[in-house]
């Protein structure tokens, strides 16, 4: 564990890998020490952001140094299943791309579950991951700047889903009709750091 | 009677903003609420609003309202020909108007009414995130702005005796941030030795700059990481933008340093043009 200097409100903690991040910000968002406000967990990153008036960076510091991760943090219960369109407009070129037919980019993509290892970007947006990875994936060498909500995506590693039209660079293999982020829904957000996802293929391609 | 504002005119841009949303940067949520924090919780405290009650962000003067009761308003941060109530409570007596001219210094001005802007929450906040698209509907001419009921005692302060934004060049202390070893020795004395300019492309989400560039010894993306108000990002033109309120919540430049918290509220009523210096602070 690297700690990082983010500001005077707030540290930032490097680890390893995306594990490391995962078990960290279980063990944090289970138990904040005090003060602590806000977590944002990201690829290699913890940010933990803390309330100045109630305590201070070194305080944190000192109780993120003995906090003990929880590996292998995953939710229980039932995986959360997205019914999706492979018929995305990247289909195709990228699926030559990573030398595969559509077809077989899309069992690879429903095959297995997927973990949402943490949000970011826009309200809502899950970056996904498949355990073992396996997937390196190019974005866009230009973005686009309307990429219709429920798209259905692949970058480096990871697999989301738009929550609303937004600009985007990641290569679009889908949609889904399902909403990802709704305010007037409790929770607003569907897909949280460690919620299990399954993409299911519905209709033709 | 209905408690309320009747909005006549909003001027360039005029939002609802409170403490912001915390604790949901995990979902991707960032935090919003008011840009200069100061101004609005002064603003909060001279009407006996609790903390973090909602007021009025006007952007550059020109926002009207009338008062369809008896209301206590005030106005705080940049100060507007028109308030007969900057930095100093007043009634607004049921059909009065108010109307704020175009503030000769600073840019930001925050009107609390007692009770606070009760417009309904989204996400447990009344703010207005412009990046994520969340909370209420910018303010537009016709709005009704309910005012809420709950208020604390007044302090009995008259006038608060603080200073107008400044006009000219702001200096303002910076710390080193997470990622200042992407960058040469020499980026970090030019970003605390040089002056840099405040362009129009600013707003709520950052403040662009333009000055020298910031170099970088390494190539290559950082993966994407969270990052809070005051961060100073450095994108490939490698002049740095300053985060301000409706940040995103991740980014994927590396941050050469951080602006020290309370300062930002200062930086946030810069307007284009003006200079800002950064002055090398250690926390």
């Amino acid at each position: 564990m690297r700690l990082l200097p983010s500001g005077s409100t707030a540290l930032l903690v490097e680890l390893d890998d995306l594990d490391a991040v995962l078990a960290l910000y279980a063990a944090l968002a289970d138990r904040p020490p005090a003060g602590v406000v806000d977590l944002v967990p990201a690829a290699r990153t913890v940010l933990v952001m803390t309330d100045p008036a109630v305590t201070t960076l070194d305080a944190v510091a000192a109780a993120l140094r003995t906090t003990a991760p929880r590996p292998g943090a995953r939710d229980e219960g039932e995986a959360v299943e997205l019914p999706v369109h492979y018929d995305g407009a990247d289909l195709a070129e990228l699926a030559g791309l990573l030398d595969l037919s559509p077809g077989e980019l899309v069992e690879r993509h429903t095959a297995r579950e997927w973990t949402v290892a943490f949000c970011g970007f826009a309200p809502g947006f899950g970056y996904l991951t498949q355990p073992g990875g396996g997937w390196e994936v190019p974005r866009r060498a230009t973005p686009r700047t309307r990429v219709p909500p429920g798209s259905v995506a692949l970058a480096g590693e990871f697999s989301g889903v738009y929550p609303r039209e937004s600009p985007g660079g990641w290569q679009l293999i889908g949609r889904t009709d399902v909403a990802v982020f709704d305010v007037d829904r409790d929770p607003p957000a569907l897909l949280s750091p460690g919620t299990r996802v399954r993409f299911v293929e519905v209709g033709g391609r | 009677m209905s408690r309320s504002l009747t909005v006549l005119a909003c001027g360039p841009l005029t939002t609802v903003q409170d403490g912001g949303r915390i604790g949901q940067a995990a979902l991707g949520i960032g935090r919003s609420g008011a840009a200069d924090r100061a101004a609005a919780a002064l603003a909060n405290r001279l009407v006996g609003n609790p903390a973090g009650a909602a007021v009025l962000e006007v952007t550059l003067g020109g926002l009207a309202v009338r008062s369809d009761a008896d209301l206590l308003v005030v106005t705080t941060g940049a100060r507007c020909p028109g308030s007969p109530a900057h930095n100093a409570p007043v009634r607004l007596a049921a059909g009065t108007e108010l109307r704020l001219g175009l503030p000769g210094q600073g840019l930001r001005t925050y009107l609390a009414v007692r009770g606070g802007i009760a417009v309904p929450p989204v996400l447990g906040s009344r703010s207005t995130d412009l990046l994520a698209g969340l909370g209420p509907a910018v303010v537009a001419v016709g709005d009704v702005l309910p005012v809420g009921a709950t208020a604390l005692p007044m302090p009995g302060v008259d006038v608060a005796p603080v200073a107008d934004p400044p006009a000219g060049e702001l200096t303002v202390p910076v710390l080193v941030g997470p990622r200042a070893d992407w960058f040469t020795v020499d980026a970090w004395s030019t970003l605390t030795g040089a002056v840099y300019t405040v362009t129009s492309e600013s707003n709520r989400i950052g403040l662009r700059l333009e000055g020298p560039a910031l170099e970088r010894v390494r190539p290559g993306e950082l993966p994407s990481e969270g990052m809070v108000r005051g961060a100073l990002q450095v994108p490939p033109s490698g002049t740095p933008v300053l985060f301000l309120a409706d940040h995103p919540v991740t980014g994927g430049y590396p941050v050469i340093g951080y602006v020290v918290d309370d300062s930002v509220d200062r930086c946030a009523q810069l307007r284009p043009g003006q200079s800002l210096r950064f002055r090398a602070t250690r926390g």
